[in-house]
């Protein structure tokens, strides 16, 4: 109990500074103030009522605090950045072709990431790439409406389901170990 | 080295400009997307184009721009929240329009009626 509770104060702490960390990154390169001591003082202290507040709304956990897993999805993104380009290039063709073809689906995609941040990133970045938008998300599904059939492609989806379950965090050997 | 950088930095107005027209074009064309196609959900796809490929390459543009500066890195963190954002805006009216019965037009929808011979049909 005792060593649980110990571990437990040292991953808040992690969150905690790791929250704190962001904020007055953030606060130094929206602001640009780098000289004066009173509105670095002041942004600092902003930057630690923010977690503090964070900490009192119990609302201090991965899902706000995400920074010490952030290489991850750095990873992700240049592989999603080249599936949006060509999903992009795909749909303005469409657009432009004098007598579009069309052809509307509806598909229930059912290979999803087992934790919440997973399963958001995947949805996100269905809706992302152009063409397909996810419409509604069940516990054991994602409706998703596409443009043309070829890109309800079922080795698509699953392989993105894969790259983001990978991204947030859960290990493909042990599904349970995914952090919650 | 540094003459390679100078040349570097006479012609990067140029490519931000390119980069910005090229940012303006895919929204415009997305813009005709969305007059273009027939329903509501197919037009989300539409606004998709603009939402993402249009508005990174203007970002991208006007970090060209500004170079390594501040300015550039305010511009990367707009670029990171609005690819954060979108997708949610869109998927809460697709889920809108879902949930209150909006039915998607499914099928093959042509622009225009299909020419069995070419030549036929005048």
């Amino acid at each position: 109990m005792n060593v649980s509770n110990e571990s437990r104060i040292g991953v808040f702490m992690g969150y905690a500074l790791s929250l704190t960390t962001a904020m007055a990154v953030l606060w130094l390169v929206l602001s640009g103030h780098y000289d004066s001591t009173l509105l670095l003082g002041l942004g600092a202290g902003s930057a630690v009522f923010a977690s503090f507040m964070a900490w009192r709304l119990h609302i201090l956990d991965v899902e706000t605090s995400p920074y010490h897993r952030l290489w991850r999805f750095v990873l992700y993104w240049p592989w999603l950045l080249m599936e949006v380009i060509k999903t992009n290039i795909t749909v303005i063709r469409t657009i432009l072709s004098p007598d579009m073809v069309l052809t509307p689906r509806m598909v229930r995609v059912k290979t999803l990431p087992d934790t919440d941040m997973g399963r958001a990133l995947f949805a996100n970045s269905i809706t992302l790439t152009p063409g397909t938008v996810s419409v509604d998300l069940d516990s054991d599904e994602i409706i998703v409406h596409a443009l043309l059939k070829e890109m309800t492609d079922k080795a698509g989806f699953a392989d993105m389901a894969a790259r983001s379950a990978r991204a947030s965090g859960e290990k493909p050997a042990d599904k349970a170990g995914g952090m919650k | 080295m540094s003459e390679f950088l100078q040349a570097l930095d006479i012609i990067r107005p140029y490519v931000a400009g390119a980069v910005l027209i090229l940012g303006a074009v895919i929204v415009f064309l997305g813009a005709s997307g969305v007059l273009r196609l027939p329903d509501f959900y197919s037009r989300l796809h539409a606004a998709g184009v603009t939402d993402t490929l249009g508005t990174l390459l203007v970002l991208l543009g006007l970090i060209l721009f500004s170079g390594f500066t501040l300015l550039s890195a305010k511009l990367a963190l707009v670029g990171m929240f609005l690819l954060l954002t979108s997708p949610t805006a869109t998927h809460a009216v697709a889920n809108a329009a879902h949930k209150s019965g909006l039915k998607p037009l499914l099928g093959t929808w042509r622009s225009q009626p299909p020419k069995d011979e070419p030549g036929n049909n005048t």
